[in-house]
């Protein structure tokens, strides 16, 4: 941005930014969102006086500086609007995951002491109320969609649009005040807390200043060159740092569109729609789109299968030299182009990639075959490394820097430092100010010079200076006999199968490593299809002898990869089992964000890790399950518990000769 | 009895619906030799939600098919909106906002969602042949009038995502869904439901008595719904009108009804 450092120095909070925006491309579309079947636009201006009109009913409802308000629900603009409403009137913002279950949002509601919530619709009131005996702050429940809400007692509950109509009514009277508390803003104030969901313990309140914020958005802004005319798209789950940054942080730095879905369901429709020049996805859902490609590509005729397998081979060899501009062939750039338009332009353009300059993957490893797969079609798809209390970036890929096994430099700003154990420190403008009333977890996790602690063992390679990360310091232990065990390590190799949906690696002070196993149920279950396989449920399909000699190859192809590894060779799985139930965040046993949550597995299902060591052929269990709308059963299952074979260390080399 | 009861009435819940908007009086439906309803009286007041149940060949579709004009009964009278309604064909109760959708599914398969439930808006197309052919003037205004009430449905059903798909590739449950989206389309006054949820899973059938529930909180709707599933119907339903043998042996509410000894014999039998 061509900003002088004048007026750089005046743009330090997220409101100052939309007035910026809205009077220097007042009539440029800020937000978008399908509804009744047509995108609905609002400029910068219509944002501007929109999220006004909620600040003077907020004003007027009597939120004072640092109360926090809390927002739940999908990504949508009226969502977006409350939470820069809240901090016009100094508010703080709390955005929740809408699809945590009551006691989540009862705990995070509770810790912030949210005064205000704002809900998208029926299904978050009910979860409020719910839980409201445990709430002691709550003032007022505002909520977005009025669907089935009429008969509902309105003693404390306000539709967002009677919010909106009270501030632009009383306008007069108020907009001094709201003007005053703009003004008295600076970049320490607090712009937004977010709940981290922790691999370990209660979630919490990371609380980041708009300093943070804006210095992070505009130094990552400027590394991937984001400009007004960038489009994305706002998916992922509000609450997430991730999405506060794009949506938000860098939206309102850039002035870029942000466009929200019709539905959840819509999503790829959508994202077909708008066709983003910057985008964002965690690598599953890279690897559900390669999965229903590759579905749909069985099911087509020979003739296009041909095409495709024939052009996707081609494009594996040059595709990704062609993206970092390293030297190919004239022959091999004249078929490349062919194959573009014949297979990567309309596959391209069925994923929604087309536009698609700058797209991001974060969160958890991606399989190389994956990474190449989207980098060989043309699209620049990079690793970064971030976390909540970083305000995202801590190292990032450079453009004709990318490769699958590395997150990148350190991105613009932050410093890094490796501990002697392995442990990967940085040190960066975007870094927390505190954990909300946690003052032990703060100083514990970042040092009087503020330098924070990732949690992460890594090391940085001599040659390039890419950051490598190995595992979760804390997973990192030693088997029984003293070699290295770092089950991320291989669970991310396990995962790459397309069959295999989760995988958790056991073998901390043990003999020998043992495995969990989620099938992923797409991929099996087509499989199963198209060779007739009947099944009446997942527990079923995942007890299935062939479905079990399949995950028990792959199994031992990963052996064999890791037995390659001189130092991580102890790690090759002996037993396993396939669990009968999916890992679900709704039974505590991933976190909102995907990741297992290895201690409270290890306790749920004891008496199956017991049976991976005590040499038994079948386990039977009972499992509680929590279902969507929080009720809970119980689900019984009898497993087979399998051996694989493991390479002999040593024997490895001579084999592969 | 001429008059109308225009009593309010207080269901269990505690809500209040309104007055008396379709009365059946005295019905007898004869196929040949066979009697299918004899003899059957009862009222659908204004905002409820009426089930009629019974066992298998109780004669719960041929009342529905009465209602909406498919058959005409031998004996009796149907009152609606306070008048006796003479002989009438399909399409002209439609007109007059009795809306249905079918017990095995009558969407047109090859057609998308959207088309489907657009067939909904048919009685509210009045442009001519010519302006329609040349999508010229009214018809292209009609069109996207209409387009936004297909759409308002389509949002209020959650079926966004499916909107440009053909129903034949739908499975069994999204179907139901989507002719619930065509009937209630056409903005209709009563909606006759007829197994709404027969053959779904669970999850489907909540889902569906949440639309249900929406349907008549939201727009008003009367809805007169046949259900084989007891759970569903005692839960939902304001009043029941409980049928065996094509004759009426309960009407009331459905803690009332639950009790009739004369209910419990059709369901559970009776030593002989």
């Amino acid at each position: 941005m061509g900003e002088t450092a004048a007026a750089s120095a005046a743009l330090d909070t997220i409101p100052r930014l939309l007035a910026r925006n809205a009077r220097g491309m007042g009539g440029k579309p800020a937000y978008r969102e399908k509804e009744f079947g047509i995108w609905q636009t609002w400029t910068w201006a219509d944002t501007q006086a929109e999220v006004e009109a909620l600040a003077l009913g907020f004003l007027h409802m009597g939120a004072a500086p640092g109360d926090h308000i809390a927002i739940i629900g999908r990504n949508r603009p009226y969502l977006y609007w409350a939470m820069v409403a809240a901090q016009s009137v100094g508010a703080i913002p709390v955005p929740l995951y809408q699809d945590a279950v009551g006691e989540e949002i009862a705990y995070v509601l509770d810790h912030c002491g949210a005064r205000f919530i704002v809900a998208a619709d029926q299904e978050q009131v009910d979860k409020v109320i719910d839980v409201q005996a445990q709430l002691h702050g709550l003032d007022r429940l505002i909520y977005l969609d009025p669907r089935g809400m009429r008969k509902y007692d309105h003693g404390k509950l306000t539709p967002y649009a009677d919010v909106q109509a009270a501030g632009r009514a009383k306008a007069d009277a108020l907009r001094g005040e709201l003007q005053a508390r703009l003004d008295a803003q600076t970049g320490a104030d607090t712009c937004v807390m977010l709940y981290t969901s922790g691999t370990t313990g209660k979630p919490k309140g990371v609380v980041l200043s708009h300093a943070n914020i804006i210095e992070t958005s505009k130094n990552s802004s400027e590394f991937d060159r984001l400009r007004a005319e960038d489009e994305v798209l706002a998916y992922l789950p509000m609450a997430w740092v991730g999405d506060f940054i794009f949506s938000i942080g860098q939206a309102y730095w850039t002035g870029f569109c942000v466009n929200c879905p019709e539905s959840p369901d819509t999503m790829m429709t959508d994202l077909r729609e708008i066709g983003p020049s910057y985008y964002f996805a965690p690598p599953r859902i890279f690897e559900t789109q390669l999965t229903n490609i590759m579905i749909r590509m069985e099911d087509a005729g020979r003739f296009k299968k041909r095409m495709f397998d024939h052009f996707m081979g081609l494009a594996r060899r040059v595709g990704p030299a062609i993206l970092d501009d390293k030297p190919v062939s004239g022959l091999d750039r004249l078929r490349y182009r062919l194959g573009e338009v014949l297979v990567y332009g309309p596959l391209k353009n069925a994923l929604g990639f087309t536009r698609v300059r700058v797209g991001y993957t974060a969160g958890e490893a991606i399989g190389p075959e994956i990474f190449d797969f989207y980098r060989a079609l043309g699209i620049n798809l990079k690793q970064l490394y971030g976390q909540t209390e970083a305000s995202v970036f801590i190292t990032q890929q450079p453009d004709h820097e990318v490769r699958p096994d590395t997150v990148g430099v350190p991105s613009p700003g932050v410093e890094i430092r490796i501990a002697e154990n392995g442990e990967v420190f940085y040190r960066s403008p975007g870094v927390f100010q505190s954990y909300y009333k946690n003052p032990e977890s703060t100083a514990s996790t970042k040092d009087a010079e503020g330098w924070v602690a990732t949690g992460d063992a890594g090391f940085i390679e001599p040659d390039t200076g890419h950051l490598r990360i190995i595992d979760r310091a804390k997973d990192v232990g030693k088997m029984a006999d003293g070699s290295l065990f770092a089950p991320k390590y291989v669970e991310n190799k396990l995962k790459f199968f397309p069959n295999i949906l989760e995988a958790v690696v056991f073998g901390n002070a043990k003999d020998y490593c043992t495995a969990f196993i989620n099938i992923d149920l797409t991929a099996v279950g087509n499989w199963a299809e198209r060779n007739n396989i009947a099944y009446a449920s997942y527990q079923e399909l995942s007890q299935h002898p062939q479905v079990l000699a399949q995950i028990k190859a792959h199994i031992e192809e990963v052996n064999g990869s890791v037995a390659g590894d001189d130092m991580l060779s102890g790690c090759q799985i002996r037993r396993f089992l396939v669990l009968h139930k999916e890992l679900d965040a709704d039974d505590g046993e991933l976190t909102r964000t995907r990741k297992v949550r290895r201690r409270i597995i290890e306790e749920k299902y004891h008496d199956l890790l017991t049976a991976l060591y005590d040499g038994s052929g079948q386990v039977t269990t009972e499992t509680e399950v929590t279902y969507e709308d929080g009720r809970k059963g119980r689900i019984r299952a009898t497993l087979n518990v399998l051996d694989a074979a493991v390479v002999p260390v040593g024997a490895q080399r001579m084999e592969a000769e | 009895m001429t008059e109308l009861n225009h009593e309010p009435f207080v269901t269990a819940d505690g809500r209040t619906i309104g007055p008396t908007v379709l009365e059946m009086r005295n019905i007898t439906l004869r196929f040949g030799g066979v009697t299918a309803i004899k003899d059957i009286s009862f009222d659908i007041r204004e905002g409820e939600i009426r089930a009629i149940i019974g066992p298998n060949g109780a004669g719960k579709s041929s009342m529905l098919n009465i209602i909406s004009g498919f058959y005409t009964p031998q004996e009796g009278e149907i009152w609606y909106k306070g008048a006796k309604r003479p002989p009438v064909k399909p399409y002209e109760v439609a007109r007059q906002g009795i809306a249905r959708t079918f017990q095995n599914i009558a969407l047109f398969e090859g057609m998308t969602v959207l088309d489907n439930v657009m067939t909904g808006r048919l009685t509210h197309m009045h442009a001519g042949l010519l302006s329609q052919a040349l999508w010229w003037g009214k018809a292209q205004r009609e069109e996207i009038e209409n387009r936004e009430v297909v759409e308002k449905v389509i949002d209020f059903l959650e079926i966004q995502n499916i909107r440009k798909t053909p129903v034949g590739r739908l499975p069994y449950g999204l179907k139901k869904r989507v002719e619930l989206a065509r009937a209630l389309a056409a903005d209709p006054k009563i909606l006759l439901l007829d197994e709404p949820m027969a053959g779904m899973n669970v999850e489907e059938k909540e889902d569906m008595c949440r639309f249900i529930l929406d349907v008549n909180d939201e727009f008003g709707t009367t809805i007169v719904l046949i259900e084989h599933d007891m759970g569903v119907v005692m839960d939902i339903s304001d009043r029941v009108v409980v049928m065996d043998y094509g004759r009426k042996i309960g009407d009331g509410p459905p803690d009332e009804v639950r009790r009739n000894q004369d209910v419990i014999d059709a369901y559970l039998g009776v030593p002989h």
